[in-house]
């Protein structure tokens, strides 16, 4: 890519910054939401999940106190450097104790923490432990592609081949888009069941707040609930080799009517294929909760 | 002793000449020269490697690597060597071996021989860490070198191997350093030098050499499985052979989390002498700060798991982990509040190494801060492997050791060569680079929230915006590292003559009432340390009328 053609995509992006800073939530799209970043994002990915949304709660939280600490920080120092310049002060007091102030910065953090602490672990116990749940998603990761498999929809089973950047077809993103991806329905809670054929993976999609390791001889468990129909993309998220970037996760959220379509067609269509690619029975004990 | 034997002292310096002196040194400062020297020619390779890195990421597709593995091989070895062969061998056997002697009044270290030793062993650690590089594919694992990505299957040939053999030396050269210091700063203080008047850079050199002793061997222990997986059949980390790859993860974050804070706590050691001797203040709350540096690093063994959250490992372990980690951020705190507490009343000269020491706590604090948010194992999942963490722990740790490593270059280089360094090329130095690093690696929060992922030579084009303003970032940087490269040039051959004592009032430590250079031996005679009346209100005070 030239230098110009760089330029001109910077000056084409121009708006959509400015829409991304005024806080502009250019999601729903004709065809449904979509958990993809925009240029020049500065912020996390619209929330899709009821994990995600507990997640952008509690960073919001977050953000004002270690926005407020930095600020302290900064004026502090501001002062200092007009105040306690040796020009300005010439001589140095000698005060190099304050019990109470010492007290004082020892027990604020402990408070700010716990303030932090609460909502951390109430988010934590959330998103870490799966409420009863409607359809189980076995996801394995290869090198470099992921398989799925639905134990609970006469167990389809397919690849989800990575489309290389010639195969594009308008509209699919580079370095996102997949031949299969992976189609729930939406407002069902989904169980996923993470593995791995080879190498550790991690199975990431940013917009519905999903991100567990596929290691090896374990069998973990995440879960998650699509509020909206829409297409939600995410990327391998542990260094697995060379194609490491290359990895992407294509998740479809449908109606429930439409989703039953792409069951009865994908039994069809994915029915020459083996059972799941890992026996999921013997690869270990789901990690405990 | 032969009669005579004194004079004769004094007249020459009695040390082997020409490479002898070098090779066979036994000498804490000649030693601690050979440190700083490698950690500066392992700065230059690790820093092009991450320049390389940031030009290939300046705009999507692969435009210079074609190679990804070679990409990876870039991202490990850069993290190798900036961690191994650049701030551990400045900060500890650099500016430790040179100054922890000086300022505790003792004429050399404990085991002179074994601090020969420790260097050649990281010297040599070096050398099998860049053929490494050469040799193979190289090690495309991350300096993390999770198996199975790091067994014989997915990395067949000997780069791993020579990967594995280059930290077992180095560690080797690290522990021997590590007990050579602890053994130097319990029994050669001079008389009057107790524990609780030593300067707190000696206080940050010896609570790191105890995370060297115990987190070392725990790693060298972990890569002895990983190498015998690899060689000789066994099964540690291997799931068909009944192991389990998360073992290696918990070995290897037992060790590397305690690692971080073998970086950082030297930086805090220089950070408090520099800070107090530009404001002309001994430094506030002393013991606080003396006992947070030891409460960091004891909290610091039982945080590690942090690194694991997305690991599958239970949500009750996660929760502990957490809140574990959230109490870091109170010894943390009393660091920052203190230095600021110093500087407050101080009659502050705006020196460059001041320059460094407050850049250092912007630094800090702005990575520490990311820090609180990823000790939270519920938001960690939206953050894990993506660039906020690169952001994060560049800023707390990488950028923040470098700072610390400039500041403390600048505040000795007087002492070390005799020659002081030009003030106005330093100051600018100091505000190209804090401008660079900022505009490298802030935009990267942005990159990280928006969910790009870490370790990828090619991404998303929806990405490019900030990568682009990152890789300009790096290109500041490199300029205000060319010019570090210059100013060290410059003050060697031209700088002016540096007074025993460049700093005035402020400077109190030890180190500063020998000539400069610092004579070949020092401290021969023992010195007698004073309190200045107060139980410890001058530390390291040479006692005034002696
Ligand atoms: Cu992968």
């Amino acid at each position: 890519m030239s230098i110009r053609d760089m330029i001109r995509r910077l000056q084409l992006s121009m708006p959509i910054v400015c829409a991304a800073l005024i806080g502009f939530a250019g999601t729903a799209a004709a065809e449904g939401a979509l958990g993809e970043a925009r240029p020049w994002q500065m912020y996390y990915q619209d929330a899709f999940s009821p994990v995600m949304k507990e997640i952008h709660e509690f960073h919001a939280l977050l953000l004002v106190i270690i926005t407020g600490i930095v600020l302290l920080v900064l004026g502090i120092l501001a002062y200092i450097i007009v105040r306690f310049n040796s020009r300005r002060n010439p001589v140095p007091s000698k005060t190099a104790h304050n019990t109470l102030l010492e007290v004082a910065w020892t027990i604020v953090p402990v408070i700010i923490l716990v303030v932090i602490a609460i909502p951390s672990l109430k988010l934590l116990y959330n998103s870490g432990r799966t409420p009863a749940y409607d359809m189980t998603l076995k996801v394995t990761g290869h090198q470099w592609y992921w398989s799925y498999n639905y134990p609970d929809h006469g167990d389809i089973t397919f690849d989800s081949i990575p489309i290389p950047e010639a195969d594009l077809k308008p509209g699919q993103p580079r370095l996102l888009s997949v031949d299969n991806p992976v189609v729930v329905p939406v407002g069902a809670t989904v169980q996923v069941l993470v593995n791995s054929d080879d190498v550790i993976h991690n199975w990431a999609v940013p917009s519905l707040g999903l991100k567990k390791d596929a290691t090896p001889g374990r069998l973990n468990e995440t879960w998650f609930r699509a509020d909206v129909p829409g297409v939600f993309y995410g990327m391998c998220s542990e260094l697995c080799g060379v194609n490491h970037y290359f990895m992407p996760i294509e998740v479809h959220a449908l109606s429930k009517t439409d989703f039953d379509a792409w069951v009865t067609k994908a039994k069809e269509q994915f029915a020459s294929n083996s059972r799941s690619p890992v026996n999921m029975a013997t690869s270990g004990a789901i990690a405990a909760r | 002793m032969a009669y005579g034997a004194a004079a004769a002292h004094d007249e020459h310096e009695h040390h082997p000449t020409g490479w002898k002196r070098w090779v066979y040194s036994t000498n804490h400062k000649d030693i601690g020269t050979m440190y700083i020297v490698l950690s500066m020619i392992a700065a230059l390779v690790g820093g092009l490697m991450s320049w390389y890195i940031r030009l290939e990421l300046a705009d999507p597709g692969l435009q210079f690597i074609h190679d990804t593995q070679f990409y990876n091989v870039l991202v490990t070895a850069h993290g190798f060597i900036m961690v191994f062969f650049v701030v551990m061998p400045a900060m500890i056997g650099g500016f430790g071996n040179w100054f922890v002697p000086l300022m505790i009044g003792a004429p050399d270290m404990a085991f002179p021989r074994m601090n020969n030793i420790s260097f050649w062993l990281t010297a040599a650690g070096f050398v099998l860490l860049i053929l490494s590089a050469l040799v193979g594919d190289g090690p495309g694992t991350g300096w993390t070198v999770y198996p199975p990505l790091s067994s014989i299957a997915y990395h067949p040939g000997p780069s791993v191997d020579f990967g594995i053999l280059a930290l077992h030396v180095a560690g080797a050269g690290s522990i021997l350093g590590a007990i050579n210091f602890i053994v130097t700063i319990f029994n050669m203080r001079a008389p009057g030098m107790t524990m609780h008047r030593m300067p707190l850079f000696v206080w940050s050199i010896l609570v790191t050499a105890f995370l060297l002793l115990l987190a070392l061997p725990v790693l060298a222990g972990a890569l002895t499985m990983l190498l015998t997986d690899r060689n000789f059949g066994t099964h540690f980390y291997e799931v068909a052979g009944g192991g389990d790859p998360l073992l290696w993860q918990h070995l290897f974050w037992f060790f590397g989390h305690p690692e971080v804070y073998i970086i950082i706590l030297p930086a805090f050691g220089i950070i408090s002498q520099i800070v107090s001797t530009f404001s002309k203040k001994p430094i506030f709350g002393y013991l606080g700060m003396a006992y947070a540096m030891m409460a960091i690093g004891v909290v610091g063994f039982v945080v590690w798991a942090h690194h694991m959250f997305t690991t599958g490992i239970g949500v009750n372990t996660r929760a502990y982990f957490t809140v574990a980690t959230l109490i870091i951020a109170v010894p943390t705190g009393i660091k920052i509040f203190s230095w600021l507490a110093t500087m407050w009343g101080g009659s502050i000269d705006f020196k460059a190494p001041m320059l460094y020491a407050m850049g250092f706590i912007w630094l800090f604090v702005l990575g520490g801060v990311t820090g609180v948010v990823l000790a939270n194992a519920g938001i960690d999942l939206s953050f894990h492997d993506t660039y906020y963490v690169v952001a994060h722990f560049h800023y707390v740790m990488a950028i923040a050791a470098i700072f610390a490593m400039f500041g403390a270059w600048y505040y000795w280089i007087g002492k070390m060569s005799g020659r002081q360094y030009p003030e106005g090329l330093a100051k600018l130095q100091f505000w190209v680079f804090f401008v660079g690093v900022n505009v490298l690696f802030f935009p990267q929060h942005f990159l990280g929230l928006a969910g790009m992922p870490r370790r990828i030579p090619d991404y998303p084009d929806v990405y490019a915006g900030w990568n682009m303003v990152s890789s300009i970032g790096a290109a500041i940087t490199m300029v205000g590292t060319l010019m570090f490269f210059y100013v060290v040039f410059h003050t060697l051959m031209a700088g002016k003559k540096a007074a025993a004592n460049p700093w005035g009032a402020g400077a109190t430590t030890l180190e500063w009432t020998v000539p400069s250079p610092a004579p070949f031996h020092t401290h021969e005679e023992m010195p007698v340390i004073g309190g200045g009346g107060h139980a410890h209100g001058g530390h390291g005070q040479v006692k005034p009328a002696e």
